[in-house]
């Protein structure tokens, strides 16, 4: 008897099928397949060009099947300032962690959302510096233990941590600006909507959009998997509240 | 073309259009902000992109990404803003990217001052960043050389893939000299971007611009890939000019830029006392003209040679190397923003010769 098969879940076509380099638990890869899975969606694949960071994400060139550069550390939004000006009619998106955005590469990021540069920002926020293994980031909670910060984050010695979603909405210019997390089903659907969302006005050349995506590092937090899942809820989401910060709007008299 | 009167700095930048530029990025300093101002309003009639970044830092690295796209692209600074820029400029080398960088140099270091300089030797032509590779650089001497030299630049960065840098000391961006623009441009034939640039992945692989290579097998492969071409440039880009060189010299000036035209100054003075000097002026700092400069340095006639620079004795170096201590190197340099002048030069050129000054000219 013929059996009548149907595909309802496959690898998306942008997402290549190799190892992955990520530690066990880390959420990297979810977040990597929800981008993959929009360029597919939309049609731009072909003429997609992404800029990898510094960090444990330098390497997610080697999943993304699109052109790619790779950044200095923190400069991601001047290359992709740079590619999108000379190319306004291709897809630009950087992919940058808490340490490469929030940190040394706070005034590439500020100006570029300041001007509007009509590229998209993944920004991987997992409140560590995972690479270098587990030194404190600039997202790193109060209290949180790292390498560098042994006895807990101290906020009278090095402040309070930034939340880029809210001080990048701050700005006039930005079109959409998101916070998300994956560490659910729900909160992966989402961030899947999000990340399509910021794709597609970007693909409609309207502003520039960022997603922050709330991201597990196991490893450096010094945790199982399942457990840096209820760590993430249960401490993260508190900090940095999950929404839409700043939506596009369409000009008046357009 | 009829010849126009044009202040260094705008004619730079009229150059680099009538070169094909796509795309200028930048930031303000001193003293070379009219390419900037000029082509703020230049860039957009060309239909092509101006584009003020927020630091010169954010600059180099908007070049990084727009070069990428397989564009002519430039920029223009000066010393402060070229030493931020040199962290883009290492990995532009690493990741084979054609850009042309012009710095219009003023006193240094530190925030130094806004007068002429060369004092950037060093960075420029032993490679400001990180790693194995070399920057290829071009002095002009004339505000006409300016314009010949940044179109050359941009055929150069393409044919190498490599970053290309021209630098002049502030007097080139600021003064105003007579200048012609060739009528037409045409350079010979260059491998399309298509073959190298991101221009999305259609059709074929993905591309990836990158400078990382964690394996250090493939590292030092991609170094040596570098290193070849460096061993090209030394033997086709080597660029000089001499003056008045003659079996009549008894001693030989090596100096480069605004420095060398106060020799020729110096040298003609000279004649008429019947005093024979000649001057060798590279063009090229990186490749250096080294064989140009032993073969001129070691004629029988030539007793020494004398260095002249506006920084301290950095080109020297260079000069003492290529030699190889076949002669005496002598060094005479102002630094800090101060141009020397012709009076003082020739008084050293006259030290050299061991020749008392004369009695009749004026000493202050």
């Amino acid at each position: 008897m013929a059996v009548d098969s149907k595909t309802v879940f496959d690898r998306p076509v942008t997402l290549r099928d190799v190892v992955t380099h990520y530690c066990p638990g880390c959420t990297h890869g979810v977040i990597h397949r929800l981008v993959a899975e929009t360029l597919d969606e939309l049609g731009l694949r072909e003429r997609t060009c992404g800029v990898a960071p510094v960090g444990c994400s330098v390497l997610c060139y080697n999943y993304f099947d699109t052109d790619f550069m790779e950044a200095p550390h923190g400069r991601a939004p001047a290359l992709a300032t740079g590619f999108k000006r000379m190319r306004p009619d291709m897809i630009v998106f950087t992919y940058q962690g808490d340490g490469d955005l929030a940190s040394i590469g706070m005034g590439e990021i500020v100006h570029a959302a300041n001007r509007g540069e009509k590229f998209t920002t993944i920004f991987i926020n997992n409140a560590v510096y995972g690479m270098t293994g587990g030194q404190m980031a600039p997202t790193t909670l109060p209290g949180q233990i790292t390498t560098t910060c042994p006895a807990g984050r101290d906020v009278n010695h090095t402040g309070e941590p930034i939340r880029i979603a809210e001080l990048l909405a701050a700005l006039a210019t930005p079109g959409y600006i998101e916070r998300v997390a994956v560490h659910t089903p729900a909160h992966i659907l989402k961030a899947k909507k999000a990340i399509r969302k910021a794709f597609t006005l970007q693909r409609d050349n309207k502003c520039y959009t960022l997603v922050e995506v709330l991201s597990t590092c196991p490893t450096n937090w010094g945790n199982t998997p399942g457990e840096a899942i209820e760590w993430l809820d249960e401490n993260m989401i508190k900090y940095f509240p999950l929404g839409c910060y700043k939506d596009y709007v369409e000009p008046e008299g357009k | 073309m009829a010849k126009v009167l044009m202040k260094g700095n705008e004619a730079i930048a009229e150059a680099a259009l009538r070169a094909g530029a796509e795309g200028y990025f930048c930031y303000p300093i001193t003293p070379q902000t009219e390419v900037a101002e000029y082509l703020s309003k230049r860039m957009p009639e060309v239909g092509g992109m101006f584009l003020q970044g927020e630091s010169e830092l954010a600059v180099a690295n908007m070049l990084f990404g727009a070069a990428s796209t397989g564009k002519r692209v430039f920029t223009t600074s000066s010393s402060p803003g070229i030493s931020l820029m040199q962290e883009a400029i290492s990995y532009m080398a690493g990741a084979e990217l054609p850009v042309v960088i012009i710095n219009i140099m003023r006193g240094g270091p530190g925030l130094g001052g806004i007068l002429p300089a060369q004092s950037d030797y060093f960075q420029a032509v032993k490679g400001g960043g990180h790693g194995d590779y070399r920057t290829l650089v071009l002095a002009p001497s004339t505000v006409q050389e300016a314009v010949d030299l940044t179109m050359l630049c941009f055929y150069l960065a393409q044919k190498y893939r490599n970053p290309v840098m021209m630098i002049g000391d502030g007097m080139i961006g600021q003064m105003m000299e007579a200048v012609e623009f060739p009528e037409s441009y045409e350079e010979p034939p260059l491998p399309p971007p298509d073959e190298w640039a991101a221009t999305g992945a259609k059709g074929r692989k993905a591309r990836i611009i990158k400078s990382l290579f964690l394996d250090p097998v493939s590292l030092e492969n991609n170094v040596l890939i570098l290193e070849k071409k460096y061993q090209q440039m030394i033997r086709e880009e080597v660029r000089c000019e001499s003056y008045k060189i003659s079996a009549k010299n008894k001693v030989l000036i090596v100096a480069y830029g605004t420095t060398a035209r106060i020799c020729q100054t110096v040298i003609d003075e000279l004649e008429a006392d019947g005093v024979s000097v000649g001057l060798f002026r590279p063009i090229s700092l990186y490749p250096f003209p080294e064989k140009e400069i032993l073969k001129e340095a070691t004629r029988k006639n030539i007793k020494s040679v004398l260095t002249i620079e506006m920084s301290m004795a950095q080109m020297m170096e260079d000069v003492e190397r290529a030699i190889q201590g076949r002669r005496p190197v002598h060094f005479y340099g102002r630094t800090g923003g101060i141009v020397p002048t012709p009076e003082e030069v020739k008084e050293q050129v006259l030290k050299v010769l061991s020749v008392k000054r004369r009695s009749t000219k004026k000493k202050s």
